[in-house]
C-alpha cells in the first residue's frame, strides 16, 4: 500500500510535468489549429538555458529559471513569426505541421552543435530536500512537491487568465472564430503570438522541472515527453485547459504505475493503448467538444 | 474521343513507370561499370525502401486524404515478420524463393495489421486519427522490443520477459532477442530487387488510383457525405486504401530488414521519427502526386549525404531547407510564384476542410 | 400505388421537433415541390428520406419497399438519389469521374481486376465512359468532361450534381434548392432541364425551392412546411393561393 502511494505520488509529479507541456500544446492547438511539433524542443532549450545560467554564469536557481522563461518566450514568438505566421492562411494544415517538424529538427541540431551529443547531468533547481510520510516509508522529494505545486499554480492562473482577463477573452474568441474575432476588432496576430509566448514560457518551466526530476539533458530530451504531452492533450480533449491537466496527470500516473506493476518496457505501449481506447469511446477526448458536420 | 480518357491515365502511368525503370537501369549500369562511391552504393537500397514508403504513404495521405503518422509501424511489422521467416528457413529454402516468400509474408502481415488497426482508426478524423496512428506505431515498436522468440527441437518458444525465460534447450537458438532484435538475417536485398519492388508498388498504386476503387477512394476524400449519397461504402474503401498502403510499407520493411545484419526496432527506424520523415517526403513532393513523392524522396535522402562536406552542419542545413521549402511552397506571399512553378503541388490537401 | 409514401415522419433534436408528423405521397413521374420559409425543416426531410438522420417516428416506403431507418448507401441502392443545398462535388476529380463515381454500383469489376488491368477492366471502363458521356451530354457538360469539377462555373456545378445523382439510376430524385444562386436566365434553363430529365428518364422528382417562379412553373403538386409541420398540401395553383401559405411567407 505504501509503495502504491509513493508510485502514485511519483505518477502525479510526472503527470504534472506532462500537464504543463500539454497546456502549451492545447492552447496553441485551440487557437492556431496546428500541431506544434517543435514544442517538445522548446522544453529542451529551456532546460539548456537554465543549465548554462546555473553552471556557467553561477546564477541562483530562481533567477536562472526566470531567465530561461524569458528567453523561451522570445524564442516561441520568434518561431511563430518566422515559420508559422506566413502559413496561417494556407489551405493546407499539413504544410504547417511539416514546418513545425522542420523547426523541431532545427532546434535539435542547433543544440547538438552548441552542446554536443553528450548527455549533461542536470542538477536540480530545487534545494529543499523534501519530507517523509508514514514513518519514512513514503519519500516525497522536494522536486516532486515543487512540480505538483507549480502545476496547480500554473493551472489556476491560466484558468483565471483565460476566463477573466481581456486578453484571455480575446484568445477564446480567436479560437472560436478567427474571422469574426477580427471583425470585432481583436488583434488576431497579437493574440496568437501571445498564446505562443505563454506556451513557450510554460515549456521552459516544464523543461526545468523535468530535468530536475530526471537529470539527464541532451538535444533529444524534449522529443518523447513532447509527444507524450501531446498525447495527454488529445487524451483530455485538445483545446481544453482542464482537459490538458486531467490528461497529463492521468498519463503520468498510468505510466508510472504500469512501469511499477506490469512492465517497464511496455509502459509506453500501455500509455498509448489507453489513449486509443479513450479516443474510440470518446472520439474528441475526455473534455473535448463534439463537432458534427451539417448536411 | 471516348477512347482518349482511357488512354490518358494509362499513358500517365506508363510514363511514370518507364521513367522509373529507365533511371533504375542507369543507376544499375553506373553501379556495375561506373565509379559510384561505396557511400552512394550503400544508399541505393535504403533509397528504394524510402521511396516505396513515401509512395505507399501517399496512398493514405494524398489519395485517401487521412493523415497517418504511423506508417513506420507497418514497415516494422513487415521487417520483423519477413526477417523472422528468413531466419527460420535459412538453409531450408533456396535463397530466391525464401526471399520471395519473406516479401509476401511481410506484405500479408502488414496488410493484416493495417486492416485490424484501420477498423478503429478510420472512424476518427483529422488530427485525432493522426495521433492514434502514431500511438499504434509506438505500440508496435514497443512490443517488438519486448518480444523474445526462440526455437529448439521442441518447436517455438515465446515470452515477453527475457531470453532466459524462453527455456530453450542446448541446441535452441534465440530468433528475436527483445531489444537486440534479429541478427544474422540473410543479406538478400539488392538494388535490383529494390527497384523491381518499387516498380511493382508504383504499378499497384497508379493502377488502383485509375480504377473504379481508386475513384471511390478519392471521392470519399473529396466529400464523404456526397460519396455516401451515391452509394459508396465508406468503411470498405477507406480500409482498402489503408491496408494496401500498410501492406506496401510491409514490403519496404522486408527489403529494409534484409539489407542489415542486425535488425532492431529503434525510434530512429521504426518510431514516429521515421513516419514523420516519410511524411515530409510526401508533403514536399506534393500531396497526392506520386511522381512528386519519388522525386522528393530521392532529393531529400541524397541531400544530407551530398552535404556531408559540411559535417556537423548538414542536419541543420536540412532543417533550414525544409522550413524554407515549406514557406516557399505554401505561404501566401509565395503563392503567385507557386502557381507559376506549380508542377510539384498539383493537388491540395483537404481532408479536414470541407467548404 | 404511390412511388414514395411517407407517413407520420418525426424527428427531434434536443427537444426541438424539427420535423413533426410529416406525410407525403408522390406518384411515379410526378414533379413535386417542397416549399416553406427558412428553417421550416425542408432539408431535414431530405436528410430523413436519405438516411442521414434516423426518424424518431413514422415510416418511409419507396416503391413498396420499407426503407425507414436504413443507411444512406442502402437507400441509394433502393433508389433515392439527391443533390445538396451547398454543392458537394468531388472537387479534385474530373467532371467525367464525378459521374463515373455515380455509376459505381451499376458497373462493377473487382479491385484486383482494376489493379492488374484484366480484360474486364477495359470493357467495363469503356461502358462507363459511354454512359457517363451520355449523361453529361444531357446537361451540356460533355465539352468540360476532363475539367476538374472545382473549376466548373457555379451553374454547371449544380447541373453536374444532378447528373451524378442520375448516374446512380434512381427511382426518385431529390433536388435541394437547385436554382439557388442562379440568375433568371439560368433558372429558366434549369427548369427546362428538370422537365427534360423527368420526361427523358421517366423520373420522379421531389425538389426544395425558394424561387416561386420555378416552383409554379414546373411543380404539379406542392407541400408547404412551416415550423416542421405540414401547413398545406395539394395542387400547385391551389396551394399558392391558400391564405395560410401567404401568411407563413409574408408574416401577419
Amino acid at each position: 500500500m505504501t509503495s502504491f502511494l509513493s508510485y502514485l505520488i511519483n505518477g502525479i509529479s510526472l503527470g504534472s510535468v506532462y500537464a504543463i507541456i500539454a497546456l502549451g500544446y492545447t492552447m496553441v492547438y485551440g487557437i492556431a489549429k496546428m500541431l506544434n511539433f517543435a514544442h517538445g524542443d522548446v522544453i529542451m532549450v529551456g532546460a539548456y538555458i537554465t543549465f548554462l545560467a546555473m553552471t556557467a554564469a553561477g546564477m541562483p536557481p530562481v533567477l536562472a529559471v526566470i531567465l530561461s522563461m524569458i528567453l523561451c518566450t522570445v524564442l516561441g514568438i520568434t518561431i511563430e513569426r518566422i515559420a508559422y505566421k506566413p502559413l496561417r492562411n494556407s489551405a493546407s494544415n499539413l504544410a504547417v505541421l511539416i514546418t513545425a517538424i522542420g523547426v523541431s529538427y532545427f532546434l535539435q541540431n542547433v543544440a547538438l552543435l552548441i552542446f554536443g551529443a553528450n548527455t549533461k547531468s542536470f542538477s536540480s533547481v530545487v534545494v529543499y530536500e523534501g519530507f517523509q510520510l508514514a514513518d519514512g516509508e513514503i519519500n516525497v522529494s522536494g522536486v516532486t512537491l515543487v512540480t505538483i505545486l507549480a502545476c496547480i499554480i500554473i493551472m489556476s492562473v491560466l484558468t483565471w487568465f483565460v476566463n477573466k482577463t481581456k486578453a484571455g477573452q480575446a484568445m477564446r474568441a480567436v479560437s472560436e472564430d478567427k474571422g469574426a474575432a477580427q471583425l470585432m476588432g481583436i488583434n488576431v496576430n497579437g493574440t496568437i503570438a501571445l498564446t505562443f509566448a505563454i506556451g513557450s514560457g510554460l515549456a521552459a518551466v516544464a523543461g526545468v522541472l523535468l530535468c530536475s526530476a530526471y537529470p539527464s539533458l541532451n538535444p533529444y530530451t524534449g522529443s518523447m515527453p513532447g509527444i507524450k504531452a501531446f498525447v495527454a492533450a488529445v487524451f483530455g480533449g485538445i483545446g481544453s485547459i482542464p482537459g490538458a491537466m486531467i490528461g497529463g496527470i492521468l498519463l503520468g500516473v498510468i505510466e508510472i504505475l504500469s512501469k511499477a506493476y506490469i512492465s517497464s518496457q511496455l509502459s509506453d505501449a500501455i500509455v498509448f493503448a489507453v489513449l486509443i481506447i479513450v479516443l474510440l469511446v470518446k472520439p474528441t477526448g475526455i473534455l473535448g467538444k463534439k463537432i458534427q458536420e451539417k448536411v | 474521343m471516348k477512347k482518349l480518357f482511357l488512354n490518358k491515365n494509362t499513358k500517365d502511368t506508363t510514363i511514370t513507370l518507364t521513367g522509373v525503370i529507365f533511371v533504375c537501369l542507369i543507376v544499375q549500369l553506373w553501379m556495375s561499370f561506373g565509379s559510384m562511391s561505396s557511400l552512394l552504393k550503400g544508399l541505393m537500397v535504403p533509397l528504394c525502401v524510402y521511396t516505396i514508403m513515401a509512395v505507399s504513404l501517399n496512398l493514405t495521405v494524398g489519395i485517401l486524404g487521412e493523415l497517418s503518422l504511423g506508417h513506420a509501424g507497418f514497415m516494422c511489422v513487415g521487417a520483423f515478420t519477413g526477417a523472422f521467416f528468413s531466419k527460420c528457413t535459412d538453409g531450408v529454402l533456396p535463397d530466391g524463393i525464401r526471399f520471395l516468400c519473406a516479401i509476401l509474408i511481410g506484405a500479408v502481415f502488414a496488410t493484416l495489421f493495417g486492416f485490424i488497426i484501420g477498423i478503429p482508426v478510420l472512424r476518427l478524423k483529422g488530427d485525432y486519427l493522426a495521433i492514434v496512428t502514431l500511438a499504434f506505431c509506438e505500440i508496435i515498436k514497443n512490443i517488438v522490443n519486448a518480444l523474445y522468440i526462440g526455437r529448439d527441437e521442441n518447436g517455438f518458444h515465446f515470452t515477453m520477459k527475457d531470453s532466459l525465460s524462453l527455456g530453450l534447450s542446448e541446441q535452441g537458438e534465440v530468433i528475436i532477442n527483445g531489444a537486440q532484435g534479429i541478427s544474422g538475417t540473410p543479406n538478400d536485398s539488392s538494388f535490383v530487387i529494390g527497384a523491381v519492388l518499387l516498380v511493382i508498388t508504383l504499378f499497384i498504386i497508379l493502377n488502383l488510383v485509375n480504377s473504379r476503387s481508386g475513384r471511390a477512394i478519392m471521392a470519399i476524400r473529396d466529400n464523404s457525405i456526397a460519396a455516401e449519397s451515391v452509394g459508396l461504402n465508406l468503411t470498405k474503401y477507406k480500409l482498402m486504401a489503408f491496408s494496401i498502403s500498410a501492406g506496401l510499407a510491409g514490403v519496404a520493411g522486408v527489403l529494409y530488414a534484409h539489407n542489415l545484419s542486425t535488425l532492431t526496432a529503434l525510434p530512429k527506424n521504426f518510431g514516429y521519427n521515421m513516419s514523420i520523415n516519410i511524411l515530409v517526403f510526401v508533403v514536399l513532393g506534393g500531396i497526392g502526386n506520386i511522381r512528386g513523392s519519388i522525386i522528393a524522396t530521392i532529393i531529400l535522402t541524397l541531400l544530407p549525404e551530398l552535404l556531408r562536406g559540411l559535417n556537423d552542419y548538414r542536419m541543420l542545413m536540412y532543417a533550414v531547407v525544409l522550413i524554407a521549402v515549406m514557406l516557399f511552397n505554401y505561404s501566401e506571399k509565395a503563392k503567385d510564384f507557386k502557381e507559376k512553378l506549380g508542377f510539384m503541388t498539383r493537388k491540395k490537401f483537404h481532408a479536414k476542410e470541407d467548404k | 400505388m404511390a412511388l414514395l409514401n411517407v407517413e407520420h415522419l418525426s424527428i427531434s433534436f434536443g427537444g426541438l421537433r424539427a420535423v413533426d408528423n410529416f406525410s407525403i405521397s408522390i406518384e411515379k413521374g410526378q414533379l413535386y415541390g417542397l416549399i416553406g420559409p427558412n428553417g421550416a425543416g425542408k432539408t431535414t426531410v431530405f436528410n430523413l428520406l436519405t438516411g442521414v438522420y434516423k426518424p424518431n417516428e413514422g415510416h418511409i416506403v419507396l416503391d413498396g419497399q420499407n426503407i425507414t431507418g436504413q443507411k444512406t448507401i442502402d437507400i441509394n441502392k433502393a433508389g433515392i438519389a439527391r443533390t445538396f443545398q451547398n454543392i458537394r462535388l468531388f472537387k479534385d476529380l474530373s467532371v467525367l469521374d464525378n459521374v463515373k463515381v455515380g455509376l459505381h454500383n451499376l458497373y462493377t469489376y473487382s479491385t484486383f481486376t482494376g489493379i492488374f488491368r484484366l480484360p474486364k477492366y477495359r470493357k467495363v471502363e469503356k461502358e462507363m465512359n459511354e454512359k457517363a458521356m451520355e449523361l453529361l451530354k444531357v446537361f451540356d457538360l460533355d465539352g468540360e468532361a476532363e475539367l476538374l469539377a472545382a473549376n466548373l462555373p457555379y451553374g454547371k456545378q449544380r447541373k453536374l450534381e444532378i447528373a451524378r445523382a442520375l448516374a446512380t439510376n434512381p427511382k426518385l430524385l431529390l433536388l435541394d434548392e437547385p436554382a439557388a444562386g442562379m440568375n433568371p436566365n439560368e433558372t429558366k434553363e434549369l427548369m427546362d432541364t428538370i422537365r427534360f430529365v423527368r420526361d427523358h428518364f421517366d423520373m420522379t422528382i421531389l425538389l426544395i425551392e425558394h424561387d416561386m417562379k420555378l416552383v409554379s412553373g414546373i411543380c404539379e403538386e406542392l407541400t408547404v412546411l412551416n415550423f416542421g409541420k405540414v401547413l398545406c398540401q395539394g395542387k400547385t395553383s391551389e396551394v399558392l393561393n391558400n391564405p395560410e401559405v401567404i401568411t407563413a411567407y409574408l408574416g401577419e
